[in-house]
């Protein structure tokens, strides 16, 4: 190293800059506080700022920064939903990913491979041609392929899945793409940063205070913070924020897990997904298969990650490549998925004067983490429900009126 | 939890095991508003906790209840169900 770039760099005049501003003590009160400091609450923060001029806000993160299912999803981002409410919202979130890197000035290595759902039963088929006729609609790119289209795209596999569930066709997404997950959560950070947002990390909500109806304060393990606005932005965590609010929701919690192999040599581009199989594939920049089955199968509030999950995912992966039996498993987690019973998330205002809610993400929030931080944004700043999150109100349940998205779910539940 | 113990056919290994979610008492369909119905046919108690849960034994068909802490995966006990005590 040069002698002058030593000298520069022990020079503390010129230190290391940091990706956030350190606070030492929170504010006695703040005008919005974010509970999560999950992609979610820190997108919510940065569009408070940049496009509502709310600044005087804090984001409170029990752990550390995307340390919660931002940083364990296995990134996929798409469109290709089953309701007209669906196609709008998630069409709208890719949009924002598209410019994100720049409007950061952070490099998101957000990848367009394309998305392929595949069909290995003639009812499976029926749902995707449905889907493609929605998504077409709303101008969403969405086709049902053939077999050969598959094979083309990923010649590796095995068209007939070890003989015994042909692949017969398939969805195919054009604007699928994969996307670094924790540069999402620090871009959104920094920027709610640098327009003068608090982020307070290793600070936990204990409670929070209502009275007459309406949220007076927040007490959490660094003090009291009184304020007129929360938003709830805690995924797994949600039920037991709610119970503090005394909240009814039907929001319930499994475990979602997730593996990637070593890294081997690029030889899958598109993203692949078997609702069949419970089984999807992508293959990172850095070479790693990473691939994830359905949820687990009781409730459970932890992140263990299990050996059955690791042998079920791994005997369908084979039956589709097999030639993937030489390839060793690295690394195997779990994210604490808030699941509801139509597969739509819960959004927008509560019974409770000025506790907001951004929920019910389940395994399918991350690609929605631009647009939910837009819509809250305005929620929160016009105490209004943003248009694109009318359908996922937490009245529909008490109503009947119930938004259905599980034929759209990435694997079977 | 890898292990769960059938009060018919003993410990047994989770996999054989389905889980049907925490005990609820239903309200009577005839009487009740439609909002105390659409309580009990959405609404969870989504926190954790120690649950009573309905537990199936799938390879002979056993349903019976389980009480489990839901934060740390711990069953502490399993019996038949007696009616609503
Ligand atoms: C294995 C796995 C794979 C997935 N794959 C995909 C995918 O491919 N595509 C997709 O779109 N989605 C996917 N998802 C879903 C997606 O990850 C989530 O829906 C999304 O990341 C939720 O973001 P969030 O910011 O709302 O929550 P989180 O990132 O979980 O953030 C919530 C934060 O709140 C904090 N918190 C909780 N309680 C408190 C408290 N009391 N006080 C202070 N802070 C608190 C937590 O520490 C956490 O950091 C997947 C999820 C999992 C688990």
């Amino acid at each position: 190293m040069p002698w002058r770039l030593l000298r520069f760099a022990l020079n503390k005049k010129h230190p290391e800059p940091r990706m956030f501003t350190f606070h030492e003590k929170l504010k006695p009160s703040y005008d919005v506080v974010i509970i999560g400091g999950g992609g979610h609450g820190l997108s919510a923060a940065y569009y408070l700022a940049r496009e509502h001029g709310i600044t005087n806000v804090c984001v409170l993160e029990k752990g550390y920064i995307g340390g919660g299912n931002t940083g364990r999803n296995t990134t996929i981002i798409r469109s290709n939903y089953l309701t007209p409410e669906g196609v709008q919202f998630y069409d709208e979130s890719v949009r924002l990913w598209q410019d994100l890197s720049e409007d950061f000035d952070l490099n998101l290595f957000y990848a367009n491979r394309g998305h392929f759902t595949l069909a290995h039963t003639d009812s499976a088929l029926r749902t995707m041609r449905w889907r493609a006729e929605v998504n077409k609609h709303y101008g969403v790119a969405s086709e049902v392929v053939g077999p050969e289209v598959v094979k083309e795209a990923a010649p590796m596999i095995d068209i007939t899945c070890a003989g015994h569930s042909p692949i017969l066709g398939a969805l195919y997404h054009a604007p699928g793409s994969v996307a670094r997950h924790d540069a999402v959560a620090w871009g959104y950070g920094r920027g709610a940063d640098q327009r003068g947002v608090e982020i307070h990390q290793q600070t936990e909500v204990l409670g929070i205070d209502v009275e007459g109806g309406k949220v007076k304060g927040v007490r959490t393990s660094k003090g009291y913070i009184s304020t007129g606005k929360v938003l709830c932005a805690v995924a797994g965590s949600t039920p037991r924020i709610l119970k503090m609010v005394d909240v009814k929701s039907p929001i319930y919690i499994h475990p979602l897990q997730a593996m990637v192999s070593e890294p081997v040599k690029p030889w899958l581009d598109p993203i692949l997904v078997s609702g069949s199989l419970h089984v999807y594939i992508s293959q990172s920049a850095r070479g790693e298969l990473v691939m994830g089955a359905s949820l687990d199968p009781y409730e459970l509030h932890g992140t263990r990650s299990t050996l059955d999950f690791v042998e079920g995912l791994t005997s369908h992966m084979l039956e589709m490549f097999p030639f993937l039996s030489n390839v060793k498993v690295m690394r195997q987690w779990a994210g604490m998925a808030d699941m509801t019973p139509d597969f739509a998330p819960v959004m927008g205002k509560t019974p409770v004067d000025g506790f907001y809610l951004d929920s019910g993400w389940g395994t399918w929030g991350f690609k929605a983490t631009p647009v939910c931080g837009k819509t809250m944004a305005h929620t929160i700043a016009t105490d209004t429900a943003h248009p694109l999150i009318t359908g996922f109100s937490l009245d529909r349940f008490r109503n009947y009126a119930l938004t259905g998205e599980k034929g759209a779910a990435s694997v079977g539940h | 939890m890898k292990i769960m113990t059938c009060p018919l056919n003993g410990p047994r290994p989770v996999s054989e095991f389905h889980y049907w979610g925490e005990v609820r008492p239903m309200p009577d369909p005839a009487t009740a508003s439609d909002d105390t119905w659409a309580d009990y046919v959405f609404n969870r108690n989504g926190a954790p906790g120690l649950k009573k849960e309905w537990w199936c034994h799938t390879p002979s068909n056993t349903w019976f209840i389980a009480e489990r802490d839901t934060e740390k995966d711990v069953v502490l006990k399993t019996y038949f169900y007696e009616g609503d005590q």
